[in-house]
């Protein structure tokens, strides 16, 4: 009853053709100059000149920018996830009035689109003195992910039975007890899950590190890519070694964590 | 604690009878675990959206404080006004029919084939789906690159063929060029979904279909595709919300041009709201932006989502 798999290949080695070349193209034109380039824009560099990676990692900007982006993703994962633990171990386990309104109301923040805010959210973060201070963007981009992540922990924590709470409460723990001693290092797959996603959200945003940092000390990867491809327009086999360089730590990320982002996406699409 | 719940089913407002005292200490517990997360929302997630409405109202260069000079509904008549804004629709229009008529078809025909037992499905799916954690800026430098009129390396390709092109640089081009770049960077999502989908569908059901003698089309086109219903309506719904705010991919690969023939509603907004400050006007945009996510988030989940909610136990039930 097997039917034959080769077409099945055809097609699967076709897609992976068209995803695979422009990161291809991009890897091996980053070890040619750009005058190889146009005259060898397929083959092998011949030859190899390493000097455009050497050159963008031996550049300050580009650490400064993978620092910037790092501290950021960092600082706003921890901040959204710690704020949307707290807020989703009360509406999954406590009975009160106006619960599900103020539910709803988080939840109503999954349709809003970031866009809308940007120019407000500029305004205040001028007014609050936070322009050009990677606070600004923390704590923007802390807000703005915690309607997904208080949805998935909610379910999650609504998910642990209730007699585990009972027990722990007639052995004397309170609520914050529960919450940090039992509930959170039985939700670690829950957590892993959120973060990993605030982690790319914040890694890959783009618009709001763009209006809040005018000084390039502050610049994120992203925008220090889209300064560099203007910088040196011409020298495309230059911007391609940055590109590849900045594409490492996002692809090393997914390598490790793609179980987590994939099942975290999924489960908010589907629940979300 | 007495106030907390008994487990994951208790009904909302079930709180059980309890000493006024610790009736108190949880709303004590209650606040103070809310309050943080509810004052950052409400801070930076609701009160900016009101900031806007209130904004569009008033002609403003976005400095000194609350806006003053009430104009009513001006920038709202002036923008539909505009051509440029008639364009933003229309690309919109043209994203999200290509989306939903190419792009999503094509994720779904995909994730059906990497449903198969297929040698190395496992690192189809992770190669497909990595250009989704690329960003935006990384993906849309590569290909302004990759694209570039003339001796780009996709004219390079294309032109063995005779299929030379302008790509982005030429208005005609441009949105189909965009529309690659996208389903470049997001079928992988789709797929994945898809695939979650098609994994919460019980083998039996399509076992059942094939033993009654299905062919595998009918088997697809009769059981799998109307099981998939729900979660090809979540997909479809993500990408008119992305697309609605698509601004990163436009504003890296063409900046809305040439000639505004790519522009999205999010780039002309920034294009006013930073630099030419008429912030009233870019908030008058931002104003339609938020309206057509809102109705369009209403009416799917009224017209289109609420059958898989009134239908989920029903049509288990069917098929027992």
């Amino acid at each position: 009853m097997r039917r034959p798999t080769l077409p099945l290949h055809a097609i699967a080695w076709i897609v992976g053709a068209f995803i695979l070349i422009p990161v291809i193209y991009a890897l091996l034109g980053g070890f040619k100059s750009t005058a190889q380039l146009s005259t060898n824009p397929f083959g092998l560099p011949d030859p190899w000149v390493p000097s455009n990676y050497t050159d963008v990692l031996a550049d300050g900007p580009f650490w400064r920018q993978l620092w910037n982006s790092t501290f950021i993703a960092l600082a706003s994962t921890v901040l959204v996830v710690a704020l949307s633990a707290l807020a989703a171990f009360v509406f999954a386990r406590f009975a009160f009035r106006g619960r599900e309104l103020l539910f709803t109301l988080f939840t109503m923040g999954l349709m809003f689109p970031f866009a809308v805010a940007i120019l407000p959210i500029f305004v205040l973060l001028r007014t609050f003195g936070l322009l050009d201070s990677p606070l600004g963007v923390i704590l923007t981009q802390g807000a703005f992910g915690l309607p997904l992540t208080i949805l998935i922990l909610r379910g999650f924590f609504r998910s642990i039975p209730g007699e585990i709470e009972e027990a722990a409460i007639l052995d004397g723990c309170t609520a914050f007890g529960f919450f940090w001693r039992i509930l959170l290092p039985m939700a670690r797959p829950a957590l892993a899950t959120v973060s990993v996603l605030a982690i790319v959200g914040s890694w890959n945003n783009f618009m709001l590190p763009l209006v809040v940092f005018s000084d390039e000390s502050g610049w994120t990867l992203p925008l220090g890519i889209q300064q560099f491809q203007g910088q040196y327009s011409s020298d495309t086999a230059r911007i391609l070694a940055y590109l590849v360089l900045a594409m490492v730590p996002a692809l090393g990320f997914y390598a490790i964590a793609e179980r987590h982002l994939i099942g975290g996406l999924t489960a908010g699409a589907t629940k979300g | 604690m007495t106030t907390l719940t008994r487990g994951p089913q208790a009904p909302a407002l079930a709180a059980p009878v309890s000493p006024s005292r610790g009736r108190r200490r949880g709303w004590v517990t209650i606040g103070l675990f809310l309050l943080p997360a509810l004052v950052l929302f409400l801070l930076l997630v609701v009160a900016p959206i009101l900031i806007a409405l209130y904004a569009s109202v008033f002609k403003w260069n976005g400095f000194g404080g609350l806006p003053k000079n009430f104009i009513g509904l001006d920038n709202f008549t002036r923008l539909f006004g505009t051509e440029v804004f008639r364009d933003d629709v229309w690309h919109l229009v043209v994203l999200v029919v290509l989306s939903v008529v190419v792009q999503l078809p094509i994720s779904l025909g995909i994730a059906m084939l990497l449903n198969q037992r297929i040698r190395g499905r496992t690192v189809y799916r992770l190669v497909f789906f990595a250009p989704y954690v690329l960003s935006e800026v990384i993906t849309g430098v590569l290909f302004s690159l990759i694209l570039s009129p003339g001796a780009g390396v996709a004219n390079r390709i294309l032109g063995v063929v005779g299929l030379n092109s302008d790509w982005l640089a030429d208005p005609d081009t441009v949105m189909l060029s965009l529309f690659l770049v996208m389903t470049w960077k997001y079928f992988g999502f789709h797929m994945m979904i898809y695939l979650a989908g098609r994994q919460n569908i019980p083998d039996e059901l399509i076992e059942a279909a094939q033993i009654d003698g299905g062919t595998p089309r009918q088997v697809f086109w009769h059981v799998t595709l109307p099981l998939l219903g729900p979660t090809i309506r979540i997909s479809v719904f993500l990408s008119v919300i992305y697309t609605i705010q698509l601004f990163d991919l436009v504003w890296i690969l063409t900046q809305g041009g040439p000639s505004h023939s790519s522009e999205t509603m999010a780039v002309t907004m920034l294009e006013f709201g930073f630099k030419r400050s008429q912030a009233g006007y870019a908030s008058a945009i931002s104003v339609v932006m938020f309206a057509l996510s809102l109705v369009f988030a209403l009416a799917y989940q009224r017209f289109v989502m609420r059958r898989d909610l009134e239908g989920a136990t029903t049509r288990m039930g069917d098929h027992r």
